[in-house]
């Protein structure tokens, strides 16, 4: 989960990490009542999970808090990069004489952290890697031994950090670190790390990404999450502890595995080049088991989304037996009905592997005009593309 | 012979006692596996019937290894007691350790990983979040269905379970030496190129089918260690074309992070050397039967 820089930073705040005082605000009355309480000159910042906000001026000083009012509603509602802006964040001013750049981020190919530290702050670390590749400095982090002061200093050293801010950002690596492994986060970075005119050090901007599988540890992360900009289908999805992605297609799907799910939507991509151009209209992986109310509330889900003209149910049975999984999806299509839900969609299910001669024999018994047997992977994401172009 | 799972294995279960781990065990030991016992501190003692054969339950991994002689573990514990399951297991030094458990921090696995490099990486780790390792006809540690294929003469290593299974009843005439399931969390314990090392490694393997998806690099590893050190025969598929950038599917590691792992750029890279890289699962299965069949 990415965080927006507002929550960042207040998560710094809390691990004592040293950050501009501010608010966020989603009215500019908020925003006033924040720059009062600041007092003086204060920055506006537009809060979106996307760079480039600053060029497309999101980002404005203002002098007190009636000005604060007029940026601030500039910019809420304002569209970046196709994301809408509905908070901003006010703090105060920095008055930066240097900027620098730091990070921990997984380092999934080496199978550990990594710290990057950069002199060259303020500008795009990959750029900056690319063009003068001596000036970043990428440190490997042993998990079990992680950061301490002696670790900080050799990065602070091989970075080459000035010598009047050496101690300075030794404590903020260490305190990073800390607030890191604390959060179980993936990433945080903090572009630009600043030297203020007064010599104080300032975490300038925050990006982080935290461990959704560490949630069970973390139940304030919870209240992290932006439920305004997640997609209602996808939050029901949630609710119903399915893991389903909304795509812009027409086939809905349904599978189980991960993997095979990912495949089926590629299987139907190439079919859909064949059938009006139709592709798959979401991400749905019910797991293991698929029993009749899982089957139920994933139909539902699926079916719920009005770009659906088709749906392809893809099961290989390995633990989970596919006369199960047949019984499921005739019960599924009883119980929708039940629920009022009239079901209009044609479904194509291919059945394989365990049990699946027995699978379909169900399906073909239950004679259900909107159930389609088709017995390859292949051939059935054809017939659910075909059929979507003919819905359309 | 297959690789580092054979017959003569034998093999425990972490958390033998819970509903996951017991269904398991039972149908490990109806593949045929040598399950010699079980690990929970609390019912250490005890033995528990599946259908028949009794298995001790042991207080650690080291009793249960220096009572029963076992070399493999199948860790099925809970996400939050998965890190000290693993960490157990390395220190008693036994020679494979495989992680079914889904969810685990990514934090713990970076842990218990670190931890392991640090003993001299005395364990091999399979997983977090994997199927686990079947060698048909011999033994199966983990999830995957025994009864798909036979053994044979393909290895098979793959990130996904459900195409695991797939790509076994694809090709289950012909059948296979060992599938590995390494599973798809941004940290894993056995790569790629582990698995093609060891299947490279191996005279019973004649073929191998590697399997990928979105995220991370490791197919675009997998494929300069081809280039360099593997002669038999490659066949490569991979998941997730039509994943959009930013979203997890379904795998805590099956994510596009800008523009870094694509299936776009796994696919090129493992055709620049060479591997021919199928567009559907079937496809991918049809190749390897030509490699197979020698046409």
């Amino acid at each position: 989960m990415d965080l927006y820089e507002y929550q960042g930073r207040d998560l710094f705040e809390r691990h004592g990490l040293p950050v501009l005082a501010g608010g966020v605000a989603t009215t500019p009355e908020e925003a006033r009542a924040i720059a009062e309480r600041l007092g003086g000159r204060v920055v506006v910042k537009a809060q979106v999970k996307v760079g480039g906000r600053g060029k497309a001026g999101g980002v404005k000083l203002a002098e007190g808090p009636d000005e604060a009012v007029a940026r601030a509603t500039d910019i809420l509602g304002m569209d970046i990069k196709g994301h809408t802006v509905h908070k901003v964040m006010i703090t105060v001013t920095a008055d930066v004489a240097e900027e620098y750049y730091f990070s921990y981020l997984l380092d999934r190919a080496n199978r550990t952290f990594l710290c990057i530290a950069s002199v060259a702050g303020g500008m795009d670390i990959e750029q900056v890697a690319a063009d003068t590749p001596d000036k970043v400095v990428k440190a490997p982090i042993d998990a079990v031994k992680g950061v301490d002061e002696a670790k900080a200093r050799e990065i602070v050293t091989a970075a080459g950090f000035p010598t009047a801010v050496a101690d300075q950002v030794v404590e903020i690596a260490v305190g990073l670190w800390q607030a890191f492994v604390a959060e179980d986060a993936t990433l945080v970075e903090v572009n630009p790390l600043a030297k203020n005119g007064d010599g104080r050090m300032l975490l300038l901007d925050a990006k982080i990404s935290l461990d959704e599988n560490a949630a069970f540890r973390h139940p304030d992360h919870e209240a992290l999450v932006d439920q305004a900009a997640v997609d209602p289908l996808e939050q029901a999805a949630k609710a119903k502890d399915l893991n389903y992605v909304k795509l812009d297609g027409e086939v809905g799907i349904i599978g189980n595995g991960a993997g095979l799910v990912m495949s089926t939507l590629d299987v139907v991509a190439y079919a859909g080049e064949r059938h009006g151009n139709v592709k798959p209209a979401n991400f749905l992986d019910i797991g293991g088991g698929a029993s009749a109310a899982v089957m139920a509330n994933g139909l539902e889900i699926v079916l719920s989304d009005p770009a659906v003209k088709s749906v392809f149910v893809n099961v290989f049975g390995g633990i989970t037996a596919c006369d199960e999984v047949a019984n499921g999806i005739i019960q599924a299509l009883a119980l929708l009905e039940q629920r009022g839900e009239r079901v209009t969609k044609p479904l194509v299910v291919r059945l394989d592997g365990n049990n699946a001669e027995a699978g379909r024999a169900i399906l073909d018994s239950a004679n259900n005009p909107l159930v389609q047997r088709v017995d390859t992977m292949d051939g059935a994401a054809e017939r659910a593309a075909e059929l979507a172009a003919a819905g359309v | 012979m297959a690789i580092w799972l054979t017959k003569d294995s034998k093999v425990i279960v972490q958390g033998m006692t819970g509903s996951e781990g017991s269904k398991h065990t039972r149908r490990m030991l109806a593949a045929g596996t040598n399950v010699v016992g079980g690990v929970n501190p609390r019912k250490a003692g005890q033995t528990v019937d599946f259908d028949g054969t009794e298995l001790p339950v042991f207080a650690s991994v080291a009793d249960a290894m220096a009572e029963t002689g076992a070399d493999v573990t199948v860790i099925f514990v809970p996400p939050q007691f998965t890190k000290a399951a693993v960490v157990e297991a390395i220190d008693a030094a036994i020679p494979l350790a495989v992680v079914i458990t889904e969810g685990v921090p990514v934090h713990d696995t970076a842990s218990f990983w670190a931890y392991n490099v640090a003993q001299g990486e005395r364990t091999r780790i399979i997983g977090p979040n994997c199927p686990g390792i079947a060698s048909p006809g011999a033994s199966n540690a983990g999830i995957i269905p025994a009864d798909i294929t036979g053994s044979g003469r393909i290895g098979l290593v793959s990130k996904s379970g459900t195409l695991t299974y797939q790509m076994m009843y694809e090709l289950r005439d012909i059948g296979f030496s060992t599938c590995v399931g390494i599973g798809g969390d941004p940290i894993i314990g056995t790569t790629h190129i582990d698995a093609l090392a060891a299947f490279e490694a191996d005279p019973e393997t004649d073929a191998i089918v590697m399997i990928g998806e979105i995220g991370g690099d490791a197919e675009e590893r997998a494929a300069e260690f081809i280039k360099a050190n593997v002669t038999k025969p490659v066949v490569g598929y991979i998941a997730g074309f039509t994943a959009p950038p930013g979203k997890t599917m379904g795998h805590a590691g099956a994510i596009i992070s800008g523009s870094a792992g694509t299936a776009e750029a796994k696919q090129a890279a493992l055709e620049a050397v060479g591997v021919k890289v199928g567009k559907t699962p079937t496809e991918t299965a049809k190749l390897m039967r030509e490699i197979m069949s020698g046409s």
